[in-house]
């Protein structure tokens, strides 16, 4: 142990993707010791396939356009337990943010005028819901996540910043006094594990969306942040709140942008039938994320799915014309042609509602910071420990995230986290140092592994977590089939701890980073079922057929799972924007 | 079956790469070549790759497939395979770390070389920089390149000079923001690729053209630098 190697940073960023890449940004400028650690070169990051665009107020397409109207979408949108302080800053602070990107060299599309083009995206509105649809996202044809993540690595090469590439982070480690001062972290192409020592840790480690079976994620998508800051033990919040994205290509999971709804496609069932007009007559395919995907599991329970086993539908987007579909969707009908073998301006695209983003993660307040329970029952602040992106809840999504407000959440916050970080930096950080032993129970777990000498193998074992999940919370949830799941992921877990790794070699040895995933994986699913089991009601992207009604009374809260005794809790949501009155809770229609 | 031929080398166990042979059972369907190299690795934990998003976008699992490079996500059996055989290789050129995995360093260092971050000296506007729809219309066909390393590694004068020549990927990317209309360091970009090497090495021999997953043209990228360090007196 003592003749572990150590690096010590003032800030070390875990993850690589926008939220990460924008926070380092901030830091690598003022000068501080900053490493960003990505167990992939930072462009492979997920936040590359992003593509409809990022959703901002920036009065391109409206010139009247309003902040405060993308606010009352994303609160109404996240049925209302989105932070309101939180959403405001976001909103507020998007402009900015945006206007950064563009400076630092991000390829936009443009309209005549010059200006960056936006298009409709789904739940927006003008005139907080009374002036119709607004058109607010801006896009970089339809690879804005893509355009994205390279410039921020771009500027971060401009900027010098420390790249710890194909490093993977195992656990956090924490003083005696609770604080976190660092990681535990393996260089994969030599399999080295070092002890990476830092005044801030920041969380940008993504979503989780492996953990069921059919998802647009990447493969990377494992939910590592969460699972570290788990292991720790520290709560998570609204883990029971995963996205199902209503068009994820049928069979291959791949993700088909609500651009193309926004761009004038829409659904269909196996009647030709164009059934959001009944679901949701006044937004009609451009309603909610969650209230789409719904209509679509609903059409095919009552037969009229598409295909023959009538399983899915088709989203139509052939009336576009070849021209539009080249010059606003060129990505999507490259993955349809390689995925669903069809070309959008012939035949329509098969789609299914598919897991796409975790809504839940670390609580934090805006600037990053994370929150845990203290002893007196209210908020405290994690020393040491920070998240931003689709890793933190803010909570800006509340229990349903509207398109386009996922790019502009990493940049924001990222921006945040960075900004907050150097302040604090200036004025002294001091934190005492991890003792050998607290090191050790950091390393206890890639230790089992290494000394793991027979048991199951890690592909199996995930295929199953990834079949529960799929199973018994899915988009549409209820009590016994989740008891179910539950109790099959508790025996799961117990399986897990006992399970072998055969290969112990150290060169670039990725089933030691896919056994070490595997846990994560598990954190994630455990925390999901457990919090999806308690919240006895349906809002957003929570659905159980045994409480089909929103329960304002008892349910207007986060949830938060403790890890420690995998009870689950509840926290205040915030109903105090600084500049703006109040949004109150009001039934949700589209 | 599908008979695979894979390249292996592990550093710690073997003292030379080989060609291992593998069976897969596809059960006859049309799958990307990823695919079979997960169904191998549930075979051979060890077996070694990169891979990320497996829809064509991240760029992590460039490989050489029956000769000729492309991403393993989105290639499926049917464009490869040949007499039911399938080869995969790491990418040429590159020293190889373990099995497919290649140390990419030097192509990173030539991309990092040509500043491929926009560059404009004026301070900037309180909104964005206004760009014609036909300005931002020359930066398509560059901006889309993921780095995947297909095209540089299938360049034989990249091969001969990894260190000098900045290859098909860099020169691309090069010419993403000569072009760019907001971008005021021509000049500058222009004198730093005048020697004889960094994009005079281009032969034409195009087979970054052919490899690329993109569908992008860097040959054309490397003709339009070659006009402008020309037209810019060198």
């Amino acid at each position: 142990m003592s003749n572990m190697r150590s690096l010590t940073f003032d800030a070390i960023i875990i993850g690589g993707g926008g939220a990460g890449l924008r926070a380092a940004l901030e830091l690598a400028k003022s000068g501080k010791k900053t490493a960003v650690l990505s167990k992939v070169f930072p462009t492979r990051s997920h936040t590359v396939s992003a593509q409809g665009g990022i959703t901002c107020a920036i009065a391109s397409a409206d010139p009247n356009d309003d902040w405060r109207w993308h606010m009352y979408d994303t609160v109404k949108g996240g049925d209302y337990i989105a932070d309101q302080d939180a959403a405001e800053y976001m909103c507020s602070e998007g402009p900015k943010a945006v206007f950064e990107l563009e400076h630092m060299g991000l390829p936009f599309s443009r309209f005549d005028n010059g200006r960056i083009y936006q298009r409709p995206f789904g739940g927006q509105s003008k005139d907080f819901g009374a002036g119709g649809q607004a058109a607010r996202t801006c896009a970089a044809a339809d690879r804005t996540g893509h355009a994205l993540l390279h410039t921020l690595y771009q500027n971060n090469l401009k900027n010098n910043t420390t790249f710890l590439n194909e490093w993977y982070a195992v656990d956090l480690v924490k003083n005696a006094n609770g604080d976190v001062v660092g990681c535990i972290a393996m260089d994969i192409e030599t399999g080295e594990v070092v002890h990476v020592k830092s005044k801030a840790t920041v969380l940008a480690t993504g979503g989780s969306g492996r953990i069921y079976a059919s998802t647009t994620n990447a493969l990377i998508n494992t939910g590592d942040g969460i699972g570290m800051a788990l292991r720790a033990g520290f709560p998570m919040q609204d883990m029971e709140m995963w996205q199902f994205h209503p068009t994820g290509i049928y069979g291959a999971g791949t993700l088909v942008t609500e651009g193309c709804r926004g761009e004038g496609g829409y659904l269909v069932n196996k009647d030709g039938e164009r059934f959001m007009e009944r679901y949701a007559p006044n937004a009609k395919d451009l309603a909610g994320r969650d209230v789409v995907a719904r209509s679509m599991v609903m059409e095919i329970l009552e037969g009229r799915g598409c295909g023959e086993n009538g399983d899915h539908v088709y989203l139509k987007l052939d009336h576009l014309g070849e021209e539009v579909l080249g010059k606003r969707l060129p990505g999507i009908v490259e993955l349809s042609k390689t995925f669903a073998h069809v070309d959008p301006a012939k035949e329509p695209i098969p789609v299914v509602p598919t897991c796409h983003y975790m809504m839940g993660g670390v609580p934090t307040n805006v600037h990053g910071q994370a929150i845990m329970r203290g002893e007196d029952g209210k908020d405290q602040i994690v020393n040491g420990l920070f998240a931003c992106g689709e890793a933190a809840c803010v909570s800006v999504h509340g229990a349903n995230r509207l398109g386009g407000n996922s790019l502009l959440d990493l940049v924001v916050f990222g921006r945040a986290a960075g900004m907050f970080i150097e302040g604090a930096l200036n004025e002294g950080i001091d934190y005492l140092d991890a003792s050998e032993s607290d090191v050790e129970t950091a390393m206890k777990r890639i230790t089992r592994w290494n000394e793991s000498e027979g048991g199951e193998t890690v592909p199996e074992l995930k295929r199953e977590l990834q079949a529960i999940m799929q199973n018994s919370f899915g988009v549409f949830r209820e009590e016994e089939n989740m008891q179910k799941g539950v109790k099959q992921l508790a025996e799961l877990r117990g399986r897990i701890a006992n399970a072998y790794l055969p290969d112990k070699t150290n060169a670039f040895n990725t089933a030691r980073v896919e056994a070490l995933e595997l846990d994560n994986l598990m954190e994630v699913a455990e925390a999901t079922a457990i919090a999806a089991l308690e919240r006895k009601e349906s809002r957003g992207a929570h659905s159980r057929y045994d409480y089909p009604d929103r329960d304002d009374v008892n349910w207007l809260k986060h949830s938060l799972y403790f890890p420690a005794d995998k009870s689950v809790g509840q926290r205040d949501v915030n109903f105090k924007p600084r500049t703006v009155d109040t949004f109150e809770p009001k039934v949700r229609t589209y | 079956m599908l008979q695979v031929s894979i390249y292996r080398y592990n550093p710690e166990t073997d003292s030379a790469p080989y060609m291992q042979e593998f069976q897969v059972d596809t059960q006859g369907r049309d799958v990307m070549v990823l695919d079979v190299l997960h169904m191998m690795k549930e075979q051979d934990n060890g077996l070694a790759y990169r891979r990320s998003c497996r829809e064509g976008v991240c760029g992590s699992d460039g490989m050489n497939m029956n000769g000729k490079n492309g991403l393993a996500c989105i290639t499926p059996l049917s464009e490869v395979v040949k007499g039911n055989k399938l080869t995969l290789r790491p990418l040429p050129g590159l020293p190889v770390i373990r099995d497919l995995v290649v140390d990419m360093g030097l192509f990173y260092q030539q991309y990092e070389r040509i500043q491929p971050y926009l560059q404009n000296d004026e301070p900037a506007p309180a909104i964005e920089r206004l760009q014609s729809p036909e300005d931002r219309d020359k930066l398509d066909g560059l901006y889309e390149c993921i780095l995947c390393a297909c095209c540089s590694t299938s360049c034989p004068s990249f091969w001969w000079n990894p260190d000098k020549f900045v290859g098909p990927a860099g020169l691309l990317q090069s010419y993403r923001f000569l072009v760019d209309s907001r971008d005021t360091a021509t000049r500058e970009r222009l004198s730093e690729l005048e020697d004889p090497f960094s994009v005079f090495r281009c032969r034409g021999i195009m087979n970054c053209v052919a490899v690329c997953p993109k569908g992008l043209n860097p040959t054309r990228a490397i003709g339009k630098i070659r006009e402008m360090l020309l037209a810019n007196g060198s």
